[in-house]
């Protein structure tokens, strides 16, 4: 009952308010890191590492790096060759299905 | 700028009337509310003394574990007998009857918060009303972050099948933000010497955060709904 | 187009990987981190790519949202997958350099942090597309403008939240020696990221013909 009051919603006042949001958005993404980069730089310094910097360990204790490395390096080629071997097995059961409906649509045309 | 006003406050009483009437959403949210923080209170009291810290997240988490529970049943009544479609078919603005909704869950949501604040404090022995306007701002910022994005997802997801299911899986990473935030700056309140620069920092964050998601979700809430 | 740019992109690609290894070999060892540093180049150039993945993700979706152009979706898609498979590079990548250099497999570093929740919301995007029902083409592309939103956010947090990662200000400060390969790794993972985009791209482009086929015979 009381909807009926509200028709005529114009279209330049949601456009307005469209305006008035974007700008809101702008000043935010340009404003809030701005903000708080100069407050966030004490907090940053105080938080306690607990961390013993590599060097002061005994060359005994140290993991050999180049193996890791390696395995990072593979762990790379991988996940790309793989990633591409899916899609390539994927596009090639649908180009199979793709060429079967093609055969039946042909099929239905020729009948 | 009325008209919206006054679809926004229709949405809302009519809410509010359907929930005066049989209370359901209101007394199950709470139940849970309490039942969840005497969940965590067994995992995080050890000897009858809880683990340093523990407090502000129990309750950021008790926030957006109900919070979800409601925002999950915010629109259930729209489903029923196709009023949702009756709801965006009224000539109004759409974004109107989002903020209606989200209003609406933040109203139920501050309820929820009232207890379970009182809760943690009792519970986990936090002084969480030490600095009461500081934590007053963190949890209603927290809350429209939280809220905004979930009533969004919550009026996406109606009409998939598994939206029970997808509005957790979807909420929880993109409001990770507002969990940082909020459970970061309770903890800088309710340490044993409180941090207010850091606490304003938090609550800064908070607020450019809501304004980006409530203006994102009011762009978006229309071309997303539309069939 | 999409086609004929493939082949392209994907040589091209190699070309970069192959050569890479050889510059990274010959780069200077840096002084403290030593020869795991050299991690860094593909490490650093992998989160680039998730990046660029991620921003065509929310531009592509925003595109598909207001301007209802399937494409845009297509692209959508294929971004979000690309960017999961960088994202999985840096966060495989990145413990084990922190093993080396910081004794532990994780510590909730704030950059490491980051990668991981950028990645839940990547693969929620893909459960809300597989298990969304219909529609969920335009809910998804909701959620992946609220993910690029959300970039700026989760850097400044999690950065006050926690930090031991060497600053990123260190990259443009670099000298010239160890510049050169990581420029070009960076590129060469640019390179591929396109490539496998096109590749992603057509496979979408085909279903969507074979749909509009199977359509079409329903009709007869």
């Amino acid at each position: 009952m009381h909807l009926d009051d509200l028709t005529g919603v114009s279209r330049e006042e949601a456009r307005r308010w469209r305006r008035v949001a974007l700008v809101l958005i702008l000043i935010a993404g340009l404003g809030g890191p701005g903000q708080t980069v100069d407050a966030a730089q004490p907090a940053e310094q105080s938080v306690p590492d607990g961390f013993v910097p590599m060097d002061d360990v005994p060359a005994e204790e140290q993991l050999p790096a180049a193996p890791l490395l390696a395995a990072a390096y593979i762990v790379v080629w991988v996940l790309a060759i793989g990633y591409l071997w899916t899609i390539w097995r994927r596009l090639g059961s649908v180009e199979k299905e793709l060429a079967e409906a093609l055969r039946r649509v042909g099929e239905t045309d020729g009948a | 700028m009325r008209r919206f006003l006054q679809v926004t406050w229709l949405v809302v009483r009519k809410d509010l009337r359907v929930e005066s009437r049989n209370k359901e959403m209101l007394l199950t949210t709470l139940f849970f509310a309490v039942s969840c923080v005497l969940v965590f209170s067994f995992g995080f009291v050890r000897g009858g003394e809880a683990i340093e810290g523990s407090a502000s997240g129990v309750l950021w988490i008790t926030i957006a574990f109900s919070g979800t529970l409601a925002l999950g049943r915010a629109f259930e009544r729209e489903r029923h007998h196709d009023a949702l479609r009756g709801l965006l078919m009224a000539p109004v603005d759409r974004p109107a009857i989002y903020v209606g909704k989200l209003v609406g869950v933040l109203l139920l949501l501050a309820v929820v918060e009232a207890l379970v604040v009182v809760m943690v404090a009792f519970l986990f022995q936090a002084p969480l009303f030490r600095h009461g306007w500081w934590l007053l701002t963190l949890l209603s910022l927290g809350t429209i972050g939280f809220a905004s994005v979930g009533t969004l997802f919550s009026a996406m997801l109606l009409r998939t099948r598994s939206r029970a299911v997808l509005l957790p899986v979807l909420l929880y990473p993109v409001t990770i933000p507002v969990l940082i935030m909020g459970v970061s700056g309770t903890f800088a309140l309710v340490q044993p010497e409180p941090d207010l620069v850091l606490a304003r920092v938090w609550v800064s964050l908070l607020f450019f955060f809501d304004i980006v998601f409530v203006t994102l979700a009011l762009w978006t809430f229309e071309p997303v709904m539309t069939e | 187009m999409n086609r004929r740019l493939f082949p392209w992109l994907i040589g091209l690609s190699l070309v970069f990987f192959v050569v890479a290894p050889i510059l990274i070999v010959r780069a200077p060892l840096e002084q403290e981190m030593g020869l795991i540093q050299k991690i860094f180049y593909f490490h650093f150039s992998a989160w680039m790519a998730m990046y660029l993945g991620i921003c065509i993700l929310g531009i592509s979706s925003a595109l598909f949202l207001f301007r209802r152009k399937p494409a845009a979706d297509r692209l959508a898609v294929s971004a979000a997958e690309a960017a999961i498979v960088f994202g999985l590079m840096g966060l495989i990548t990145g413990p084990i350099w922190a093993v080396k250099s910081w004794g532990v497999w994780w510590n909730w570093d704030a950059r490491t942090t980051i990668a991981l929740i950028l990645e839940l919301i990547l693969v929620a995007y893909l459960i809300l597309r597989t298990y969304g029902g219909p529609g969920s083409d335009r809910l998804a592309a909701g959620l992946g403008m609220f993910a690029m939103a959300n970039l700026p956010f989760l850097y400044v947090s999690t950065n006050i939240w926690r930090t031991i990662h060497p600053p990123t200000s260190v990259v443009p400060t670099l000298p010239v020696d160890f510049g050169i390969p990581l420029w070009w790794s960076f590129a060469g993972f640019i390179v591929l990221c396109l490539a496998l985009l096109t590749a992603r791209v057509r496979l979408e482009e085909q279903r969507a013909t074979l749909d509009r086929l199977y359509l079409a015979l329903e009709d007869e």
